[in-house]
């Protein structure tokens, strides 16, 4: 099955409350996927600032010491926030290739969730409510988010099989479905240079969406070209440093519902995820046709 | 007039409640508060009653319905009045996957649009949808009525058996072994009839109807070798 919640801001008054909204939204979808839950929010651009969302099974060990090491493998200054058994190490954007390199000498335990300018990823196995108190994600604040709970169908349960997936940077892709293609893809993939962290279906997709942005394509173009050469179900549900796009397979039996008013655009793999938003009772509530894609910018 | 708030009270207690309502109840009138996209809100009722709910539903509301009319003043989650049997469901909004899936018996009247595979599998149901349904609807539908007074999607009425289709708009495309068929006057009529109960607003001769080829499903002679 599986539950995915997303939600764009359009009113930037609304960003204090982006975590609290969407923690609601994700422990709402509890029954769709009480395997493990993930995160991924999109905050505002510092500047120059780039980060490395991080996480560990054993963070006490790996974390100690992780900053300065890093900061002085790579000539800058670089700070280390630590959530639980993930951390987001804050440096110059300019150093993140490095930084990334040097971690895997540094700490070979340590698996990078997500990279980029903006983009935070925290997922864990567990029960959504318990996941979302562990990162404290209902403090958060941010422009748009996406959120997922998982029932396992195609991979292990297991933190580097939960949603979101981020294989380029500021990009993340959530599932509810399964592919049926996805070893085949990940072949051409690899030889295409991408790198693979799991077994994971919807970590083709990601990769494949990446592979398309990199060769220039807008994500658009890069999710109309994904219902060409993605075979299996899927509603997807993606996130760029910019925005939010939604699409489902042409047969769209795996549910969603989408709401827009004048603060926000949300998806929901259920209406009942939607119901606390503001000004539920007024937004229009419609159903993403299948085969068609759908994008928010800000 | 019943009133029961399913920000109080839990699912289960509700529909236990509307089961116990037997055909000389007194409380034939009822209303449900709170519904926010709950699960099987009002499933398997067996009554004569009405019931009312106040907002949008989940999964699988007014399921296996005999006799009830159940009024949902929102939209509607996949499953609605999935296998009803009798009575009457009406959704004020929209309807998702699957609306009145082997539905046997009784009037479902959806005011928005209807999704994919609408009336999937109909075995006597009668449909009536305002908007317009989506793809592979009437999906091997076998008997009953599908009235649609906008458009059709793709694959309408795949392996169809005997179910009658009515569309006044377009059809995206048709499935296969269905077929655009004669209007003749027992349609025209079947139609009135319908539009008159589900209050639509339309009128007989503007609709196409569709219905079997015949030709996936029946026995032929010329064929007796092959089985």
């Amino acid at each position: 099955m599986c539950g995915i919640v997303g939600l764009f801001l359009k009113d930037r008054s609304l960003e204090p409350r982006l975590g609290a909204l969407l923690t609601e939204m994700l422990v709402t979808m509890t029954d769709r996927g009480p395997d493990s839950a993930g995160i991924a929010i999109f905050g505002s651009d510092a500047d120059d600032e780039g980060k490395l969302t991080v996480q560990s099974a054993d963070p006490a060990r790996d974390f100690a010491g992780l900053a300065e090491a890093l900061g002085e493998a790579v000539g800058a200054a670089v700070t280390l926030e630590q959530k639980d058994s993930h951390a987001v190490l804050r440096m110059p954007l300019g150093a993140l290739g490095a930084a990334r390199a040097a971690l895997g000498e540094l700490r070979p335990g340590v698996r990078v969730m997500s990279a980029g300018d903006i983009i935070e990823i925290y997922k864990e196995v567990g029960l959504p409510k318990d996941v979302a108190a562990r990162f404290e994600v209902s403090k958060m604040s941010g422009r748009h988010g996406i959120g997922h709970t998982r029932m396992a169908t195609e991979s292990a349960v297991t933190t580097m099989g939960a949603h979101p997936f981020s294989t380029g940077p500021d990009q993340c892709l959530v599932h509810n479905g399964s592919l049926s293609n996805h070893n085949g893809l990940r072949r051409e993939l690899k030889r295409e240079g991408m790198r693979f962290e799991t077994e994971n279906d919807t970590e083709v997709a990601a990769a494949y969406l990446s592979h398309k942005l990199d060769q220039g394509l807008s994500l658009g173009a890069a999710l109309e070209a994904g219902l060409e050469d993605l075979d299996g179900f899927y509603t997807f549900v993606v996130g760029t440093k910019d925005g939010f796009g939604v699409v489902r397979d042409p047969i769209a039996c795996k549910p969603a519902v989408m709401a827009e008013t004048d603060q926000y655009v949300a998806f929901g793999s259920e209406y009942r995820a939607l119901v606390n938003l503001p000004g539920i009772e007024t937004a229009r509530v419609w159903e993403p046709e299948p085969a068609t894609v759908y994008f928010w910018n800000h | 007039m019943q009133t029961f708030d399913l920000s109080k009270s839990s699912l289960r207690e509700l529909n236990a409640t509307l089961h116990a309502q037997k055909a000389s109840t007194n409380q034939t009138a009822w209303e449900i508060a709170n519904p926010r996209g709950h699960h099987a809100i009002a499933v398997g009722l067996d009554a004569p009653i009405e019931v009312t709910v106040k907002g949008s539903t989940g999964y699988y509301c007014a399921g296996m319905n005999k006799q009830a009319t159940v009024v949902v003043k929102g939209s509607a989650g996949p499953g609605v009045a999935e296998n009803m049997m009798s009575g009457t469901v009406i959704v004020e909004g929209d309807a998702s996957q699957y609306a009145g899936a082997t539905g046997n018996g009784g009037l479902l009247v959806i005011k928005g649009n209807a999704s994919s595979r609408c009336g999937i599998s109909m075995k006597g149901i009668d449909i009536v949808v305002y908007g317009n349904i989506g793809h592979m609807s009437a999906f091997m539908a076998q008997s009953g009525n599908l009235v649609v007074l906008g458009d059709a999607g793709d694959a309408l009425g795949d392996s169809l058996y005997e179910a009658r289709l009515f569309v006044r708009g377009s059809v995206k495309s048709l499935g296969a072994d269905c077929i655009e068929k004669e209007m003749r006057p027992e349609h025209l009529e079947i139609l009135r009839e319908l539009i008159e109960r589900s209050g639509a607003p339309a009128r007989p001769e503007e609709f196409k109807r569709y219905g079997s080829a015949r030709r996936l499903y029946n026995f032929h002679i010329d064929n007796a070798s092959a089985y």
